[in-house]
């Protein structure tokens, strides 16, 4: 329900003994929400002289607004990739299923493929509201063809492409249609990148950089020319040098737009990325930080190795770079990644599924909101986002103890060998860590 | 720890000496839970409470949430009047007195919200809404117990210094002091600070059938010294309530800083 009568004569719900995610701090207060919106209590006290009508008491757990994933390339046994009839319900399912995850909204995303694949496919991922059925569609990601050859990582060479010869009309040519496509990521040295980059940003749609052997210079005109977001920072694109930063170099960048914002994600499992590394960047430019998962952990483990591999990072900070951070990339910090009043909010929470690691405890309320109950060397007071000199390192804090379980059974990311052997290749040896 | 016996007289002004502002909060709270149980209010008998805000108070109403939430006080059946509102400020602005209860006690409570009468400063006939809060009282019967708090010139509510002593609920402009004072809560930038409010009267709270004034810290010892050892005055606008039958005055230590040595002693008991 959104707006006028009805909404005002929708039961107004209020989940008590709770720390919200609000203003960049966990704070104790109740969170309200009515006809699928995040409600003013005061504004109803004053002014409509209403009270809840259910109370639900949330046991000292911690209401953050739910995941957003910008980057996911399937789960359970589906490829978003594979060009079948049956990708409408794959994504259903992926979406029902990512819900108990924490993940309330995502970017289904397809890995280099052919145009026939794309002209099949597009289509049938229509923007789609999250709610009880599943999370949200916010559009797809497009993770390639336009990509560098030595940084392809999983992705088929036969089907890697340029736009030299006729730019934006190569882009429409290879893809179709635009309309279901929110996010695509390219490699910026790839000739005539900058006219791309300004028609799809004209489109309103995200361009990021990645799978790419650009310098820092290519990667700074590729900003000025509408770029926001860099693609799995670190994995698939050249290695930071201290002469030449490469990519990586773009989050301490004095070379970008004024006012410009640049968010990356970073594949936080503990496996793709380095602990340290994942630290370097988040100190660096703390603000752009996201945890995605393009591996086949869940987000919300994802967030939690975030959280505890930062060593220091208040859980505000890992909250906000799953959902906030997010929002703000796609702009939709209005309605989604927050809890503010009018943000939007779900019908109630749902139970974890099957499967689930038990202390992981992660109800999603559809739509945008979800409930972590972290574990308890996670759970103390609300931290602001401070320096971390002087915090002692938590024993074993590069490998958290919830990465020794195994993954939950029900996920299945298809297409694992390739992408996770890839990205391993990419970077020319095994993933540190070990074993999965 | 200091306190008094909790046996009632009548007609006498009580001077309630705490040793710290905790133990003073903590009287104030257990006093007025106390009156809203005996009461025992129900569906046709509701206890009426006159409600203050500013920092005085805060630690009370911390401790009437903790007694809620224990269990021991529902405000179900109780209506409350606050003493004044800002005029021209956003009711959803930060420093509004409706942001202040809602944030400090309503939220935490079960008071139905029609019960909680708070001034509109931004309504249109600012006079108008004047007469309908004492029309509310009125229509509620009168308030049982007024709990109010002393400015630094003496103002109970926004009855500043030269005001009626038997003024009613209408539009004041506040004196230089106060604005003053409240300009901590505006980042210390005067010109941020409202410089009109609706308040009750003096009359208005003299109406109530007891009065129960909480005074705390060092800076607020003169504006008591002037309450209740020198004469009823209208620059002194706390002083009327020398002439209420029903009077309390919840002070800590440092509150009764300028009162001579032998009132103090005189209220402590200590002959």
């Amino acid at each position: 329900m959104r707006g006028g009568q009805g909404a005002v004569r929708a039961p107004v719900l209020q989940f008590t003994n709770c720390r919200i995610l609000r203003g960049r701090a966990l704070l104790w207060e109740d969170l309200w929400v009515r006809g699928g919106r995040i409600l003013d209590p005061e504004k109803l006290f004053f002014e409509e002289r209403r009270v809840a009508d259910e109370q639900r008491d949330c046991g000292g757990c911690i209401l953050a607004p739910g995941f957003i994933d910008v980057q996911i390339n399937g789960g359970f046994g589906v490829d978003f990739s594979q060009a079948t009839e049956g990708v409408g319900s794959g994504v259903a399912l992926v979406a029902r299923r990512i819900l108990s995850h924490g993940v309330t909204s995502f970017c289904p995303t397809l890995v280099t493929s052919p145009p026939e694949v794309y002209h099949k496919v597009l289509p049938q991922i229509p923007v789609k509201s999250g709610g009880p059925h599943g999370a949200g569609v916010l559009g797809v990601h497009l993770e390639g063809p336009f990509i560098s050859r030595e940084k392809r990582g999983a992705h088929p060479e036969a089907h890697l492409r340029s736009f030299e010869a006729n730019a934006f009309h190569d882009v429409l040519d290879t893809y179709g249609s635009l309309d279901n496509v929110r996010i695509v990521t390219l490699a910026p040295e790839l000739g005539r990148s900058h006219e791309v980059i300004q028609a799809l940003t004209a489109r309103g749609i995200c361009v990021s950089l990645g799978h790419s052997v650009a310098d820092l210079q290519a990667a700074e005109e590729a900003v000025q020319s509408g770029a926001t977001f860099i693609t799995h920072l670190f994995n698939a694109m050249l290695p930071f040098h201290h002469r030449d930063p490469g990519i990586v170099g773009l989050l301490t960048s004095d070379r970008l737009p004024r006012g410009r914002h640049i968010f990356y994600g970073m594949i936080a499992d503990g496996m793709h990325t380095n602990p340290a590394a994942l630290r370097i960047a988040h100190r660096a430019h703390p603000q752009g930080t996201q945890t995605l998962s393009g591996s086949i952990a869940p987000m919300d483990v994802c967030v939690r190795h975030f959280l505890q591999a930062t060593a220091g990072c208040s859980v505000e900070s890992a909250l906000e770079a799953a959902s906030l951070h997010p929002a703000q990339l796609l702009g939709l910090e209005k309605r989604k990644g927050t809890l503010d009043f009018g943000a939007d909010a779900g019908q109630g929470p749902t139970q974890g599924g099957p499967g689930q690691p038990e202390d992981a405890g992660v109800l999603g309320v559809p739509g945008q909101t979800s409930w972590c109950s972290m574990t308890p060397s996670m759970s103390g007071p609300p931290t602001s986002q401070a320096s971390w000199c002087g915090r002692r390192r938590r024993p074993g804090s590069d490998r958290g103890p919830w990465l020794e379980r195994t993954p939950s059974p029900s996920w299945t990311l298809s297409g694992l060998g390739r992408r996770g052997a890839g990205l391993r290749g990419a970077s020319g040896s095994p993933a540190p860590g070990g074993q999965p | 720890m200091n306190c008094l016996s909790w046996k009632l007289c009548v007609t006498i002004m009580r001077l309630v000496i705490l040793d710290n502002y905790d133990l003073a909060s903590e009287w104030a709270a257990k006093y007025i839970c106390n009156r809203i149980i005996q009461f025992k209010p129900g569906q046709d008998r509701y206890f009426t409470l006159g409600l203050p805000t500013g920092s005085t108070p805060l630690g009370c109403y911390k401790k009437l949430i903790e007694y809620h939430k224990n269990g021991d006080l529902s405000f179900k059946y109780v209506k409350t009047f606050n003493m004044d509102e800002y005029v021209g400020l956003p009711r959803n602005h930060p420093e509004s007195y409706h942001s202040y209860m809602w944030n400090n006690f309503f939220k935490h409570i079960d008071i139905d919200p029609n019960n909680a009468h708070i001034l509109d400063g931004n309504a249109a006939d600012l006079q108008a809404e004047c007469d309908a809060f004492e029309k509310k009282i009125k229509e509620a019967g009168g308030i049982d117990l007024f709990v109010g708090g002393i400015g630094p010139d003496g103002h109970i509510a926004f009855n500043e210094p030269g005001s009626s002593l038997v003024s009613r609920t209408r539009l004041k402009t506040l004196a230089m002091d106060t604005i003053l004072a409240n300009a901590k809560y505006f980042d210390g930038d005067l010109s941020k600070v409202p410089t009109m409010a609706l308040t009750v009267g003096v009359g208005t709270v003299m109406d109530a059938r007891e009065v129960m004034i909480l005074i705390t810290g060092a800076h607020k010892a003169f504006a008591l010294y002037k309450a209740i050892e020198e004469g009823v005055n209208h620059m002194w606008t706390v002083s009327a309530f020398q002439q209420h039958p029903r009077t309390i005055f919840v002070c800590d230590e440092d509150a009764t800083l300028e009162l001579r040595v032998k009132t103090v002693k005189y209220f402590k008991g200590e002959h």
